[in-house]
């Protein structure tokens, strides 16, 4: 049995998003919609987290560190792309600095499109992304009997 | 007491410490979220975190913060078993703190700028509810006449908080260091990200970051356990009595934790030493002239 | 008794050579066989007679106290010869004080007090036989090393001023020896004052100003010792009628009101030699010297005999209120403010210092208790400390002459950087404050006996203290342990001798924390039987056999665990909360697209435990707190 799904420990970073997601994203932890009822916990730390929650674009400057936060999460990962400006560069797609959606820096699992995402549309994606997520601690466990 | 006695204990304490630890884990986490209009997440929860833990790639900084980290949670399993097992007092009270130690050089060996800082907060966490600690061992021998837990929960005439109350409220103010609970989660908090990303924490990944959450599960029950001694004596009914005081220690701490913020080391050094202080030097002061 | 005369004139010989020897190689070959034949004679002496009482030998020789009586003005002579030289009246007023008071003592008074037992020795003198002899000697082999690193560090056409140095290594052995086997005091105290002169000559052996002004400091503090030593001298000779060290000892504990103003006196002057608040400053003065006479003053010398005095006089404190609360409050605040200080101090040299001396105030208030725990407690501090301390001196030493500083935020890296030599540093820096080893067993029975003695202040001190102490050994010891991609390694090029003496304190050190219920029972029990007649509560196998277990933890965790490779695990960078550009040096992206490093240091919280805001309350409340007690004894106040 796989307990990454009932442990999803979040990293929420900022691209170069108008923070309205990120009003939401932040909000989808607060009492009201409460996502500790699925083990949803905030981590400030790539280290300690499953799930990469990208809310706004990627552009020149952010890239990098876009991939650097992904590059430090360990096995099984997943990202979900917060709001349209993440899952396409929304809004500010042809701006001279925005390079368009998180999957033009890193691959993205889950897409959670709106503007600004709404909490129940994250939840949602967070529980899509918790399946993908024990898929390839499944796929991992194997490979390391493998070894 | 024996050293069969303790070795038993401490493998018995290694299987159950991390059961009753991850429950009151599970517990505080529910309680807390109450307190704050939450549902909260399942009682199991923290066993699933600890479980995903162990199922996350294997990684980290060097080969060294492992081994440290292993050895903080030896010496605090040995610890358990030594309080569990009745022995010596302030011989569990010294291998608690050589467990502090190795975890502080296990965040320190990373060299990371937050895992150092948050050691050496943890450095003068250490230095602020130590005297204290010390003053609680001394406490229980000057009212019962022994360091050994055996003699002191089996203590003929009433449980040792008759005669070490202060001593008692002293050892309730720094529980919330030990514990990690805000206002005094400075070197490393349970909750969220602070200032230092996870104080000591932040490059303890996977199935090391598993051990320190069992480590905490222990150490937990043991610092409980010291709570409950308090309230032992001779009378086998004491312990129902003990056992709901450390309920109503644990809720308390609780309510501290969701109620408080996060005040600076100044505070924390001089609060803890002044309580020491006045709660260990009137009551021991107490003890031995009156 | 030939080999008391052995250990006490071998040493002697082989300084006397050494000041004559000129030759390099000789010299090496003089130092390793003299060293490892005062150790083996030490050891052999000391096992042959493990647990025995009170000793004493038929040994007196009127030429023998002319010999001391001319020791004594030879060294007032060098005194005054400096104190002319470099223009320090106060060192030659002290000087030429005591010389009279001792001239005075040998010719103007018709005492007729013989000792015929001059010699003598009991557990606690092998004990301090041990030390001297291992210990001591082990530094003085370490000391080969390091000297030619140091000679080679000099300017070019200094002078080779090693065989001097040498010597007076070897000097420092013998009149420790000295001091622990005269039974008759004033023997006992040409010992002290060769001592006092030896330091000087080792604190001042670089000649630079500042090595000029500390050593001049520490003359005039140990001549201030000294001189109380001679006025407890005449206390002897006119108010107890006796120079034996021993019957002065009984007399005081069955009849205290003679013997009070001899023991304040005797308690002040091993309270100047054992450094303790207002009289610290000499010791911290002390470490401009090379690392090898730090060591040996810190561990096994100098320091050890003003607390060896006091150990002894604890029967008689334990009768004798006055100098009792004396030296418990000296030591007491003492152990409590140096350990704050330590805190401030980022020179690893200071550190250890600071350390020391807060140690030894340990000891001191262990001793002014007087109790047989307290005294079971002072003799195993006395015993760890020296290992712990001359390990830890001599691989600052070590790690200075091969990093190029000694300080502490210096020293990062060093686990990989030495990663031998950082290891034994973390064992001597556990060794110091940390469960299972002897220093914490030893504080353990300092804490029982306080406990039992209804000393409600002294348990605060020491708790307090304790947790300085942590405070600054974890933050030290942090530093050692940082671990970053593949330094250079220098420890490539440290000389066989300074590893051989290393890993002698280590094996020793490791040797002690096993084998401590043994000490305790052929070593320091029987000292206590015989001095007390009872054996205070002594701490259960079980638990002993319980820190063993911890102690074989703990190092296999550093000689066997930290630092391997581990194939399983990948190896990530730590997180910079960005881009890292450079793992090694925690170098990060800035906002400007440039590299910006992280850079972190410890804590020293200057503005709580600073020397400036600590030391002048300890200055001036010991201060008072001594004149108090000599004025109360001069009045024969509260000594009845």
């Amino acid at each position: 049995m796989a307990f990454a799904s009932k442990s999803p420990w979040v990293i929420h970073y900022d691209g170069s998003s108008c923070n309205g997601c990120d009003i939401e994203v932040l909000a989808t932890l607060c009492p009201g919609f409460d996502g500790e009822r699925f083990g949803v916990v905030n981590t400030g730390n790539p280290k300690h987290a499953d799930i990469f929650l990208v809310t706004g674009s990627v552009n020149e400057r952010n890239i990098e560190v876009v991939r650097e936060i992904y590059n430090q999460m360990l096995e099984p990962k997943v990202v979900v792309a917060c709001g349209i400006c993440a899952c396409t560069g929304g809004i500010f797609s042809d701006c001279y600095n925005v390079i368009g959606g998180v999957d033009q820096a890193i691959p993205v699992d889950v897409y959670a499109p709106g503007c600004a995402v709404r909490p129940e549309t994250l939840i949602d994606a967070i529980v899509a992304g918790v399946e993908v997520l024990d898929q390839k601690s499944k796929a991992l466990a194997e490979a390391k009997k493998g070894k | 007491m024996t050293l069969i006695q303790i070795l038993i204990a401490t493998v018995v304490f290694a299987v159950l410490a991390p059961v009753i630890g991850c429950f009151l884990a599970g517990l505080d986490r529910i309680i807390s979220a109450r307190m704050q209009g939450r549902v909260g997440p399942p009682l199991l929860q923290p066993y699933y975190d600890v479980r995903k833990l162990f199922e996350k790639e294997d990684a980290a900084v060097n080969t060294s913060e492992r081994v440290y980290v292993v050895c903080a949670l030896i010496f605090a399993v040995l610890s358990g078993g030594i309080f569990f097992g009745g022995g010596n007092l302030l011989l569990d009270v010294f291998t608690i703190t050589l467990s502090s130690l190795f975890f502080i050089m296990a965040a320190y060996c990373t060299r990371s700028p937050y895992a150092e800082m948050g050691a050496a907060r943890e450095t003068i966490q250490v230095m602020s509810y130590e005297p204290m600690v010390l003053f609680m061992a001394v406490g229980f021998f000057l009212a019962t006449g022994s360091f050994d837990v055996s003699a002191i929960a089996a203590a003929p005439g009433g449980p040792a908080i008759g005669k070490i109350i202060l001593i008692f409220l002293g050892v309730l103010f720094i529980l919330t260091i030990k514990l990690r609970k805000s206002p005094f989660d400075l070197s490393m908090s349970h909750h969220a990200h602070q200032e230092i990303v996870r104080g000591m924490t932040t490059e303890m990944s996977g199935p090391t970051l598993g051990l320190v959450e069992i480590m905490h599960w222990c150490e937990t029950v043991l610092f409980l356990g010291w709570t409950g001694l308090f309230f032992l004596w001779g009378n086998p009914a004491s312990w129902i009595l003990a056992l709901v005081v450390v309920a109503l220690v644990f809720f308390a701490e609780i309510y501290i934790d969701n109620n408080f913020a996060r005040v600076k080391w100044q505070f924390m050094l001089k609060s803890s030493w002044l309580v020491a202080l006045l709660g260990g030097g009137i009551n021991m002061a107490f003890l031995m002239l009156v | 008794m030939a080999f008391i005369g052995f250990l006490i004139l071998f040493p002697l010989l082989a300084a006397v050579a050494l000041f004559c020897v000129r030759n390099n190689e000789a010299r090496n070959v003089i130092v390793v066989a003299s060293a490892a034949v005062i150790a083996v004679a030490s050891v052999i002496f000391v096992v042959s007679n493990l647990g025995a009482g009170f000793t004493p030998f038929e040994f007196s020789s009127e030429a023998l106290d002319f010999v001391c009586t001319g020791i004594s003005t030879a060294i007032v002579a060098i005194i005054l010869a400096f104190s002319w030289k470099y223009k320090n009246v106060l060192a030659a007023v002290l000087a030429c004080v005591q010389l009279v008071a001792v001239l005075a003592l040998e010719f103007a008074f018709p005492l007729e007090i013989e000792v015929p037992y001059g010699l003598y020795f009991d557990s606690l003198s092998l004990l301090m036989t041990f030390i001297i002899g291992v210990v001591g000697s082990g530094i003085c082999v370490y000391a080969i090393g390091y000297m030619e690193d140091f000679q080679t560090h000099q300017p070019e056409g200094e002078a080779d001023r090693r065989p001097l140095f040498f010597g007076l290594m070897f000097l420092f052995l013998s009149a420790m020896f000295v001091i622990v086997f005269s039974n008759n005091m004033e023997w006992l105290f040409t010992g002290w004052e060769i001592t006092t002169l030896c330091s000087f000559l080792l604190i001042g052996f670089t000649r630079t100003p500042e090595a000029i002004t500390n050593a001049f400091r520490q003359i005039v503090m140990n001549l201030a010792g000294g001189i109380g030593f001679v006025v407890a001298l005449y206390c002897c000779a006119f108010m107890v009628g006796t120079f034996s060290f021993y019957d002065f000892l009984v007399i005081g504990c069955q009849n205290p009101a003679i013997a009070a103003a001899a023991v304040t006196a005797l308690a002040f002057a091993g309270i100047t030699k054992a450094a303790q608040m207002p009289f610290h400053t000499w010791l911290l003065g002390a470490m401009v010297a090379p690392t090898p006479t730090s060591a040996l003053l810190h561990s096994s010398t100098m320091v050890k005999a003003g607390v060896f005095l006091l150990v002894k006089l604890a029967p008689i404190f334990m009768v004798c209120p006055v100098p009792s609360l004396m030296v418990i409050m000296v030591g007491a605040i003492t152990f409590l403010l140096c350990s704050f200080m330590a805190i401030s101090q980022s020179n690893a040299k200071r550190v250890l210092a600071y350390s020391t001396i807060a140690n030894l105030g340990l000891v001191t208030a262990c001793a002014g208790v007087g109790s047989p725990e307290a005294v079971w407690a002072a003799c195993f501090l006395i015993l760890f400390h020296a290992l712990a301390k001359s390990l830890l001196f001599l691989c600052v030493g070590t790690a200075e002459h091969h990093i190029g500083s000694r300080d502490i935020e210096d020293m990062d890296l060093l686990f990989e950087r030495m990663p031998r030599l950082a290891r034994f540093m973390m064992v001597g820096i556990m060794g110091m404050f940390i469960a299972p080893f002897g220093m914490l067993i030893a504080k353990w029975g300092a804490l029982v006996s306080f406990a039992q003695a209804d000393q409600v202040a002294l348990i605060l001190i020491l708790g307090f203290g304790s947790a300085a102490t942590f405070m600054f050994w974890a933050k030290w010891l942090g530093k050692l342990a940082g671990i970053a991609g593949q330094p250079e390694n220098v420890e490539l090029t440290v000389h066989k001798s300074e590893w051989a003496s290393l890993l002698l304190m280590v094996v020793l050190l490791i040797c002690g924390c096993v084998a401590l219920p043994l000490i305790s029972a052929v070593s320091v029990e029987p000292y206590i039987v015989s001095v007390f007649g009872v054996l205070g509560q002594d701490i259960s196998t079980d638990n002993l056999w319980l820190a063993a277990i911890c102690a074989a933890v703990v190092f296999i965790a550093l000689f066997a665990g930290a630092g391997r490779s581990n194939s399983k695990q990948k190896k990530v960078p730590v997180y910079l909360a960005g881009v890292s550009r450079n793992d090694d040096t925690r170098a990060f992206q800035n906002a400007l697209s440039g590299s910006s490093e992280a850079v972190t240091r410890n804590w020293y919280l200057e503005a709580v435990f600073g020397e400036k805001r600590i030391a002048p309350i300890g200055t001036v409340f010991n201060s008072v707190l001594m004149a108090a007690a000599f004025i109360m004894v001069l009045l024969g106040v509260g000594v009845m």
